[in-house]
């Protein structure tokens, strides 16, 4: 990449000014957490949001009291990608109930990568949905398991009811190239979509 | 195959954070990639054990919002109270948090797009 190496292993570099966020999402043992370790130029972290049962995010020390409180899991990682400009990558599971905390995660994202897994790709419906209601772009990356049914990826573009510029991949989450390789369309297409918005 | 989802209309609108020009952000300007640093402002002597472990943190160089979080096995809601109240009393500041308005959009998926391809 040609730049400076980071101080330490933890802290950004000191020219790096600019953040953005790309969510990664998915069912339970998708690959989610394989993929941002995968990606990640430092040690993946892990941090979670508490949020009460209504939905309601957690704002303050004391704003549990006397709620049931549910537990969401964040894993993410970073990669810096140019002198100034640092990517963040948040895996999380996607469950309708927690919109609340989507909201906050994708206020201001980028976009989202999609996991899914031909086995189960019914699973990955709800989590589509409500990237489209909140109105976060995404593509979807196929994590190929071992042993799982092959299936055209024309076949897996019906049957997941993608519209057709939504970019659809296969990907390998322990490998760094194809993991690469996913992102990049993402943000191939996210690029696309300016373009057209700024000219529409 | 499957039943079409509903899919909404109109394009996309973000709803943009910054705090730019404010002295005193509220926490909910704070936004999981705000980018954090200590001030050389004042010491961190008269602050609490966990406002002085975060204090020290980004002391050395910025990290996000969630990395503080994830280094001090925080909740994200609970780091931000902390951040919000440290950036008030001086001990921290906010770089840029987001990317500010649309038109950048495109300069910043740009370097992105590659950043990523130089790792290809
Ligand atoms: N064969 C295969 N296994 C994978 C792949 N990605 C993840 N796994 C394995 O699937 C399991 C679940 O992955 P994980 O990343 O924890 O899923 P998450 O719940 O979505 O975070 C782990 O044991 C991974 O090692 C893949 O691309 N191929
Ligand atoms: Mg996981």
């Amino acid at each position: 990449m040609g730049s400076a190496p980071a101080s330490d292993d933890i802290h950004l570099r000191p020219g790096v000014r600019t953040a953005v966020k790309i969510l990664v999402v998915g069912h339970f043992a998708v690959g989610k957490t394989t993929l941002v370790g995968t990606l990640s130029e430092i040690r993946p972290l892990h941090t979670e949001e508490v949020m009460t049962e209504a939905g309601a995010l957690v704002d303050d020390l004391g704003g549990a009291h006397g709620k049931t409180t549910t537990t969401v899991a964040l894993d993410f990682g970073r990669l810096t990608v140019s002198d100034n400009v640092v990517l963040y990558l948040f895996g999380t599971p996607g469950q309708q109930r927690f919109t609340e905390l989507w909201r906050d995660m994708t206020r201001g994202a980028l976009g989202a990568l999609v996991l899914a897994d031909t086995r189960r790709l019914g699973q990955s419906f709800d989590i589509m949905g409500v990237l489209e209601e909140l109105g976060l772009p995404y593509a979807v990356a196929l994590n190929e398991f071992d042993g799982a049914p092959g299936h055209s990826l024309e076949e897996v573009r019906e049957a997941l009811d993608l519209l057709p510029d939504t970019p659809l991949v296969r990907c390998d989450a322990r490998d760094r190239h194809s993991s690469t390789r996913a992102l990049v369309s993402l943000v191939e297409y996210l690029l696309t979509r300016t373009s057209e918005l700024e000219h529409a | 195959m499957s039943p079409p989802r509903p899919r909404p209309s109109g394009r996309l609108v973000r709803p943009y954070v910054v705090t730019e020009g404010r002295a005193h952000p509220s926490r909910g300007t704070l936004d999981l990639v705000t980018l954090l640093i200590a001030a050389d402002g004042p010491p961190p002597s008269g602050l609490g054990p966990e406002k002085r472990r975060l204090t020290e943190l980004c002391r050395p160089g910025a990290l996000s919002v969630a990395e503080v979080a994830g280094h001090l096995s925080l909740p994200v809601s609970v780091t931000k109270v902390l951040v919000a109240d440290l950036m008030d009393s001086g001990h921290i500041v906010a770089l840029a948090p987001i990317p500010a308005a649309l038109p950048s959009d495109a300069r910043i998926l740009k370097e992105v797009l590659d950043g990523l391809r130089a790792r290809l």
